[in-house]
């Protein structure tokens, strides 16, 4: 599997593609791979504040549920509805399909570079 | 892989949805060799099974088959079985592999009270190997001799699939129209492969216990052990109906009766998720300040939706009745609607 060298990762397998001051954040090709089939995603609302390493939301898969930990901190700019309608494009293209967009304000959490990613997952 | 009651199982091939609608709509094939198998033969064989499992097996003919249940004195499950009538006096018992040992210690400890029978446990003599799906007869039927259409749903018959030995029951756990194979382990796999190759056409599905979880409960059959145990009754869980109340006696029967005279107080109901998310096993569910837990959940592939089921005082059992479900700190409503979720077209 490729990791996309213009992303960035966390540990927790979520990526951020950070410009221009705005952040937007999705799962990673592995944690949809162990998810299998996603069935909801549940995200914050626009104008809600999050901080990087906290929870923001969760992804639920038939098998099992998981938490979304945020990248970075800052407010929420819009919200992905695409994805919590059709929870499956985050089977089918999960560095195509982001998640949340942040106005990033204050720490980001510890991110890998692609093959720093890339190892962690083997 | 998962360990599963001592085996090494597989969750998924292709993925829990991709296999559920497989079955649903054409088949799908799953290794459940980890069932367990005991026999009970000998001169007092029926006499033992009539006292020892609860539905009247007196009403078998050798070759039918039948759901029924360990219970306890008190009338609670210790585990739901099939009881197979191979001949007049010889039945095979198909058990839960997590509970296939303390229901072999059971039957060894109950049996002498009822007279001549042998206990064995050939739980080691059997795989199993079960072709589920509205195509099952199809792909099943080039590989043996055993004309198909003569199996009876709840029968059985002997004869070879892919030139091993093999007993065919027409049964299943998934809902659908389907057979499970009873072959000696040396030959498991080469049969197995045989029904995949046979089933190419029909694109058939491997299948993992994921799908095997998800395909039961939308059918609205229950998990011993989960949805029902050493706490419950069939009349709680609704399974009024392998109970052979028209046996003289049988362990756990004068409770029952009572039960069944009295009503009983809680009832196994099956609700839906009226709000977002997956109520899972062990999640509170509250109706009326009356706490209860979840004991099945998942997400239902088929039908598109989250289901469950929980158990509810008789007052609350009513379809339409609102539950409140606690996901993981957020109360989520459900509601009371008629079983099984799915059933499928005859």
């Amino acid at each position: 599997m490729s990791y996309p060298e213009d992303l960035q990762y966390t540990k927790d397998h979520e990526w951020v593609r950070l410009a221009d001051g705005t952040a937007e954040v999705g799962v990673t090709e592995y944690a949809q791979a162990q998810l299998g089939d996603v069935v909801y995603v549940e995200l914050p609302a626009v104008g809600q504040t999050i901080a990087a390493g906290d929870a923001f939301g969760s992804i639920e898969s038939v098998k099992a549920v998981s938490e979304l930990f945020a990248p970075v901190s800052g407010e929420v700019v819009a919200v992905n509805d695409e994805v919590t309608a059709h929870p499956e494009r985050v089977n089918q293209d999960p560095h195509g399909t982001w998640m949340i967009r942040v106005r990033v304000a204050g720490a980001s959490a510890d991110l890998l570079d692609s093959a720093q990613y890339q190892a962690l997952v083997g | 892989m998962v360990p599963f009651a001592g085996w090494e199982m597989p969750v998924e091939y292709t993925g829990i949805i991709d296999e559920h609608l497989a079955v649903r709509t054409r088949a799908g094939l799953f290794d459940v060799s980890h069932m367990g198998q005991v026999e009970i033969a000998g001169r007092d064989a029926l006499r033992t099974v009539q006292a020892l499992a609860c539905n009247d097996a007196a009403r078998l003919q050798v070759g039918q088959a039948q759901y029924s249940a360990l219970l306890t004195e008190q009338g609670t499950f210790i585990d739901d079985i099939l009881v197979y009538r191979l001949a007049s006096s010889h039945f095979l018992l198909v058990v839960n592999a997590a509970h296939a040992a303390r229901d072999v210690a059971w039957l060894l400890e109950q049996a002498p009270r009822f007279g001549e029978a042998a206990i064995v446990d050939s739980s080691a003599r059997y795989a199993l190997l079960a072709l589920q799906g509205p195509a099952a007869m199809e792909v099943l039927q080039p590989l043996t001799g055993v004309p198909l259409g003569e199996v009876a749903t709840y029968a059985f018959a002997h004869g070879e699939v892919a030139g091993a030995r093999a007993m065919i029951s027409r049964t299943g756990y998934s809902g659908e129209d389907g057979f499970e194979v009873f072959v000696p382990p040396a030959s498991a796999a080469g049969v197995w492969q045989a029904m995949l190759d046979a089933g190419r056409e029909a694109d058939v599905r491997p299948c993992g216990l994921g799908a095997r979880d998800t395909l039961r409960l939308e059918a609205a059959m229950r998990l011993c052990g989960q949805d029902m145990d050493e706490t419950t009754t069939p009349l709680e869980a609704g399974l009024g109906w392998i109970v052979g109340w028209s046996k003289e006696s049988f362990v756990g029967h004068e409770p029952l009766r009572a039960e069944r005279e009295r009503g009983a107080a809680r009832r196994l109901v099956g609700f839906e998720m009226v709000d977002a998310g997956i109520a899972r096993h062990g999640h509170t569910v509250s109706v009326g300040g009356v706490a209860g837990v979840v004991t099945s959940g998942t997400y239902a592939p088929y039908l598109k939706k989250a289901i469950g089921f929980t158990y509810v005082p008789a007052s609350a059992a009513a379809p339409g009745t609102e539950l409140e479900v606690d996901i993981r700190g957020r109360r989520a409503r459900a509601r009371v609607v008629p079983l099984p979720f799915y059933k499928r077209a005859r």
